[in-house]
């Protein structure tokens, strides 16, 4: 009987486990393995070591791409998270037509990044400028995304369209778990408005602010689609985010080797980054 | 705050969620508009382009079909992510039943349990350039292997949803089968797995929106195979649209639509997939 049960569970585990393997730790290894070579993609290849590491560490264009791929990700993350806090709080007040208005919030969130992307393509490029003429401002006259300096925030904004949405969803779950009286108590000790939101309601939501946290940067690190969509990389290689590097030099710019090493090293960056969070926001949330 | 306590409706609110709202509709308006009009309609001035249609033409829709090939891209599309949302329901709760009845006392299952959990950790970059190599040397440069990537891609997550689940199912369920001499494998069939149900609508819910928006996956695996997904064929059908952002548009649209009605149908278990997912 026992010996059944054992069987059978090992029966499960071990090809699926293999399926795992298969299609993730291999792949894995082999993008290390890979990363110590100067292979372009296609024909022979040659071990070189470190050199590929090394070189990672001078590629003007590599650390461009962690500058840029950071400072989206930060950014967004602070203004998805400030957005979505105030619209989770309104859509959790007393309010009229509450289950419209929460459907019609989240509606973004499952549209496809890429064609989101586009249609934002095309406000930038065509109807921001011509509202930015019409009310006569030099600096909306012209595309945002055709200026090195302004690309990113067409991305940011993008980007934070679809997530507020994730985001307040979560929020208003967290909120829904603060009890009533929690506000009457605060209230007969005169805790309002913003006291109240400072000293009684995030702390009791913190836990749903560390998902959210985790879960932007996480997203926000690995961006691609709404890059895919909006600039392709430009102008000047302004906004290549680090993903969206490795697919267009390792794909097909013969830079396979190295972009193996860029992904090694972008791994390890993604798993210390949500490593922190997680232990930071951990210690928060023990102090309470 | 104050009116609500008093159980009044908030009105400063209201006009807040009012007003943002038209944030959110405001692309979905022009990419209607714009996919309904003609090109000549199209000026530069931001009233031009914001005015409706002169006439509601099906023209630009039935152009954007034909060049993007539509229904085909469409029915991978659909065969693609309902072959992943059923074989990710049936694997990944099989193993994370495997795995949460079996972790806390053996060391094995909790090594394979962390081992492939940490997979969430494994941005595809870093996979995309060795798999568009072993896929294409295993002959799986199609909708297939595309299926057994998602399948693996999604397991780590499915697997921590489903074996936290399994945490509140009492053991008694599944003693009480065993004393009437049903396997552990019917067992698991008859009771676990429709015990699990609201689990697998979570599964379903986050697994199907993934799949279906993603273009990632696909652009990098079936890229030589000449087929599309609804995503993809967006992607390589841009430069076909050339300046004509009339047909451009009617083909975002529609590309969107099968998702809104989904989202229009099931809006709450969507809504519960999603908070489900976020927050166990």
């Amino acid at each position: 009987m026992k010996n059944e049960r054992k069987r059978t569970f090992l029966l499960i585990t071990i090809p699926i486990l293999a399926l795992f393997v298969c299609f993730n730790t291999i792949p894995l290894i082999r993008g290390v393995i890979y990363s110590f070579t100067n292979f372009k993609g296609f024909g022979t290849y040659d071990w070189v070591g470190f050199r590929n590491y090394i070189d990672l560490f001078s590629d003007a264009r590599v650390g461009k791409s962690y500058l840029f791929t950071f400072k989206l990700a930060i950014v967004t993350t602070v203004v998805v998270n400030v957005l979505s806090l105030a619209l989770a709080l309104a859509l959790n007040s007393k309010i009229r037509a509450k289950s419209f208005f929460r459907g019609a919030y989240f509606l973004p969130n499952i549209l496809g990044a890429l064609v989101v992307g586009y249609i934002f393509n095309y406000f930038f490029t065509y109807i921001l400028p011509a509202f930015g003429s019409m009310i006569g401002s030099e600096s909306l006259g012209s595309s945002i995304l055709s200026n090195p300096d302004s690309a990113w925030i067409g991305i940011m904004v993008v980007c934070a369209w679809q997530a507020v949405a994730m985001n307040t969803i979560i929020y208003i779950s967290g909120l829904q778990t603060v009890p009533e009286d929690v506000y009457e108590a605060g209230g007969l000790d005169g805790a309002t408005g913003w006291k109240q939101f400072r000293y009684l309601t995030f702390p009791l939501i913190i836990p749903f602010f560390s998902i959210n946290m985790v879960l932007c940067v996480k997203n926000f690190l690995m961006v691609f689609d709404q890059i895919m969509a909006l600039t392709k990389g430009g102008p000047a290689q302004s906004t290549e985010s680090i993903s969206y590097l490795i697919y267009n030099n390792g794909m097909s710019g013969g830079q396979f080797g190295f972009q193996s090493a860029n992904a090694v090293i972008f791994f390890l960056v993604i798993v210390t980054v949500s490593v922190a969070q997680m232990k930071f926001t951990g210690k928060k949330e023990e102090q309470l | 705050m104050k009116e609500g306590m008093t159980k009044k409706t908030n009105w400063t609110a209201m006009v807040v969620l009012i007003l943002g709202l038209s944030a959110i509709a405001f692309p979905l308006y022009m990419t209607l508009i714009i996919a309904f009009k003609q090109p000549s309609e199209m000026t530069t001035s931001v009233s031009g382009i914001l005015s409706l249609p002169k006439t509601w033409s099906l023209d630009n829709f039935r152009e954007a079909m034909r060049v993007t090939d539509f229904w085909n891209s469409f029915k991978n599309s659909l065969l693609i992510t309902i072959l992943t949302v059923v074989l990710s329901i049936i694997i990944h709760s099989l193993m994370g039943y495997a795995l949460g009845r079996n972790k806390s006392h053996s060391k094995f299952y909790s090594f394979v349990y962390l081992f492939i959990v940490s997979g969430m950790f494994v941005p595809f970059a870093i996979l995309m350039m060795p798999l568009a190599k072993q896929t294409a040397e295993m002959g799986l440069s199609n909708w297939f292997g595309v299926i057994l990537l998602y399948v693996v891609f999604y397991m780590p997550m499915n697997i921590l949803l489903y074996s936290g689940y399994l945490v509140n199912i009492p053991m008694a369920l599944e003693e009480a089968a065993k004393v009437d001499g049903a396997s552990t494998w019917r067992t698991y069939w008859k009771i676990i797995f429709p015990i699990m149900r609201p689990m697998h609508a979570t599964v379903a819910v986050l697994t199907a929106l993934s799949v279906w928006n993603d273009v990632m996956t696909p652009l990098v695996i079936m890229a030589g195979s000449e087929q599309n997904t609804l995503p993809l064929a967006q992607l390589n059908f841009q430069t076909q649209f050339g300046t004509n952002y009339n047909l451009a548009f009617a083909s975002y649209l529609l590309s969107l639509i099968p998702i809104l009605i989904f989202y229009l149908i099931c809006q709450k278990q969507i809504l519960n997939g999603v908070v489900n997912g976020a927050v166990k």
